[in-house]
């Protein structure tokens, strides 16, 4: 597994991602926003947490636009893997990758604590470590996580099976408390057409360490070097 | 030329930040306020005086970048 991470100015979180994803095995590069393309034999493009261009204008708007973006969107194209977290996953949407858009928090507040996530399915390239419907512990930091779309595409989203992950209480009910930011239907996460793009907002990352928490989020970097 | 170009949310779309201005403006005491929505507004300068090839590029210009014309519309004004 060949995982490059795109850096934008104001990503935070690529060293993070970079860690967890070495430590499942892969081999990670680093690339700068401004390229043009991805290192050759790339399987994985990510796009990390952080606040690229301050989150002026919209989050991720600007880094939606960005040189490496169009290389991401040709490695999409041609069935490669793209993984987004947090800010990376708003910047998804702003680029076209994903449908919807993360509206601000429903309380208006950044949110920033342990979440647990219900795994939607475990038949994809992103969470073959984990199984249907498992619980897992990990965290969110946020201010801008809302999950938005209009019905159709909702509609469309749940009906091909493309919701990846939801917020849930420890036994998996998708209650007002679990979600926080105020998602629509409590998603969490959600696939492309092809299952080849996931875009999330919580920080799988982050727990990788029992030293820091917790581990239940190796099983995503687990089933991408698998 | 100056154009100006005002981006709203579209109706029915939540705004958390539009309902907390609401609020504060009621908290004062302010009568008649029934709804608060928040958008942007940016002033732009273009070169040369074809008013259609302006009104094209801004139009560009808010597809490409400023609304999300996901949750938001835009308005372009030339003056």
């Amino acid at each position: 597994m060949r995982a490059a991470i795109i850096v934008f100015p104001g990503s935070n979180r690529d060293a993070d991602v970079s860690r967890a994803l070495t430590q499942a095995g892969a081999d990670v590069v680093k690339v700068w926003h401004a390229d043009t393309e991805l290192p050759a034999g790339t399987d994985l493009a990510v796009l990390p947490g952080g606040f690229s261009y301050g989150d002026y204008l919209r989050c991720g708007a600007i880094a939606g636009r960005a040189a490496a973006m169009d290389a991401v969107r040709a490695h999409a194209a041609r069935g490669g893997l793209v993984l987004g977290i947090c800010n990376g996953f708003q910047i998804l949407c702003e680029s076209g990758l994903l449908p919807g858009v993360l509206m601000r928090n429903v309380d208006r507040r950044f949110i920033c604590h342990r979440q647990l996530l219900r795994v939607e399915r475990a038949d994809t390239r992103f969470t073959s470590a984990y199984t249907k419907d498992q619980v897992i512990d990990v965290c969110v930091a946020h201010g801008e996580g809302n999950y938005f779309a209009d019905p159709d595409t909702i509609a469309r989203l749940e009906g091909e099976g493309r919701v990846a992950f939801r917020y849930s209480d420890a036994a998996g009910n998708l209650t007002v408390d679990a979600n926080r930011n105020g998602s629509l239907n409590s998603i969490a996460g959600i696939y492309s057409e092809q299952l080849n793009v996931l875009g999330l907002m919580p920080h799988p990352e982050n727990f990788v360490e029992g030293l820091v928490g917790g581990t239940d989020g190796r099983g995503l970097f687990a089933s991408l070097a698998a | 030329m100056k154009a100006r170009i005002i981006v709203t949310l579209k109706t029915g779309v939540l705004d958390p930040q539009g309902k907390a201005i609401e609020a504060a403006l009621t908290s004062f005491g302010l009568a008649g306020i029934d709804s608060v929505r928040q958008g942007k507004v940016f002033d732009v300068e273009i070169a040369g005086d074809d008013r259609a090839a302006a009104e094209a590029t801004l139009k560009s210009a808010c597809e490409k970048l400023l609304a999300n014309t996901v949750v938001e519309n835009y308005a372009i004004e030339i003056a």
